[in-house]
């Protein structure tokens, strides 16, 4: 039976994940970067092999890339425009006597 | 209200040292240098591994096995950070394959050259992986921000590989008089290929300034290849052998090393497919990946499979 080769049609379906490694207990998962795998599966082991040869890796998060909702970059300067102007958020903001301790 | 100048803004960022991430606009020949400059990249790392596999089933001893299967796995790696780089900038990975395949797209020249020896596994390792790390180290600070944090990923890694070939080397330049001669045998036919992978002249290369302007290259192909001269013809001087140029002499006024002609021809030929093993390497690749095709198919079968079995369970 000849069979005809397709053009890499599989590939095409493998969806995009971001892969997200806690390297140490108690730390934030971080992004580690991108990969393409089958399923859920694949995708932490395939993780696993790409992103923790050196045992950087306590927690692998696998998530698919078309599931992150980002902010517009665009859009930053509206988006946080509220923050910017409360410059009492910040510590320095108070004037405080240098005899008081501990604060 | 006046339109947003677009390049302006972008070009003022680039010279902030404020990154570009992938959803920033950009200028349209910025987005193709990269592409172009990341994917061949990639191609190499992963080109890359064929000369070095070629020893791991010879390796001289089980530890030694254990180093080189690690650097070709780290190899692997660097190529998948490189395309996960890439495809931000809206190319896919089947794109940049078939790129690769049909000769469109190029990998670095140094990876057309035969590995005739054991004594070459050092010798990639201190010479090549030391001219890449040089190159490297400087586009950590690049402009697109996923192409810079990849490099940094990859130069931690990649400082094991110099070290593991310069050790290699080391061994065999106090062993026996068939390991110093091995040893310096490989030096002789490796080292004006090396520093051939720093590119053209700058002089003869027209795409450095732009390059340079936006911030996707550091330093220029002279910079970095007297750079990388200089640290070698000290190295060399550790092992007990010399470097192939009769030339490479200090020069006290530059304070640098002065060093020989280097053939251009050979550059050109080897990088327009006429290297002692372009017609392999690119074989290798082709029948790997056509060889794999069964593997990508079972997987996606087998994903299927998974998911359903789940959902019965579900139901």
């Amino acid at each position: 039976m000849i069979c005809e080769k397709k053009h890499d049609m599989p590939e095409q379906q493998w969806p995009l994940w971001e892969v997200f490694i806690r390297s140490k207990q108690g730390l934030d998962h971080k992004h580690a970067g991108s990969l393409h795998a089958a399923d859920a599966q694949m995708a932490i082991e395939n993780a696993r092999d790409v992103y923790t040869r050196r045992m950087e890796g306590v927690s692998i998060w696998v998530v698919e890339s078309k599931y992150v909702h980002a902010s517009n970059p665009d859009e930053a300067s509206s988006l946080y425009d509220p923050a910017n102007d409360k410059v009492y958020r910040h510590p320095t903001f108070y004037d405080l006597p240098d005899e008081l301790k501990h604060m | 209200m006046p339109l947003p100048d677009f390049e302006k803004t972008f070009q003022d960022k680039i010279d902030e040292d404020i990154r570009i991430e992938p959803k920033d606009w950009m200028p349209d020949a910025y987005r193709k240098t990269l592409i172009r400059q990341i994917s061949q990249h990639a191609h190499s790392e992963i080109v890359g591994m064929l000369p070095e596999s070629n020893w791991i089933t010879r390796a001289p001893s089980l530890k030694r096995k254990a180093i080189l299967i690690a650097k070709v796995q780290d190899e692997a790696g660097h190529g998948l950070y490189l395309y996960s780089a890439a495809e931000t900038m809206g190319i896919s990975r089947e794109e940049m394959i078939d790129q690769l395949h049909s000769g469109k797209a190029k990998y670095s020249s140094i990876f057309n050259y035969p590995t005739l020896t054991w004594a070459d596994m050092g010798v990639i390792g201190w010479l090549v992986d030391g001219a890449a790390i040089m190159n490297q180290v400087p586009i950590c600070r690049a402009s697109y921000g996923p192409y810079a944090r990849a490099m940094v990923r990859i130069c931690k890694e990649e400082s094991f590989h110099q070290r593991q070939g310069f050790e290699i080397l080391l061994v065999l330049s106090r062993g026996t008089e068939a390991q110093r001669r091995m040893c310096q045998d490989a030096i002789d036919r490796w080292w004006w290929p090396s520093v051939m992978m720093f590119g053209p002249n700058d002089d003869a290369s027209p795409h450095t300034a732009q390059s340079m302007k936006w911030k996707i290259k550091r330093f220029s192909n002279d910079d970095l290849r007297q750079r990388f001269i200089d640290v070698c013809a000290q190295q060399v001087k550790i092992l007990g052998m010399t470097l192939p140029d009769p030339d490479l002499a200090w020069n006290e006024e530059r304070q640098h090393y002065d060093f020989g002609a280097i053939d251009w021809e050979e550059f050109r030929s080897v990088i327009n497919g006429n290297g002692p093993c372009n017609k392999e390497r690119l074989a290798a690749r082709v029948q790997a990946h056509e060889d794999g095709a069964w593997v990508r198919e079972a997987a996606l079968a087998h994903a299927e499979k998974r998911k359903m079995r789940q959902q019965k369970v579900v139901a």
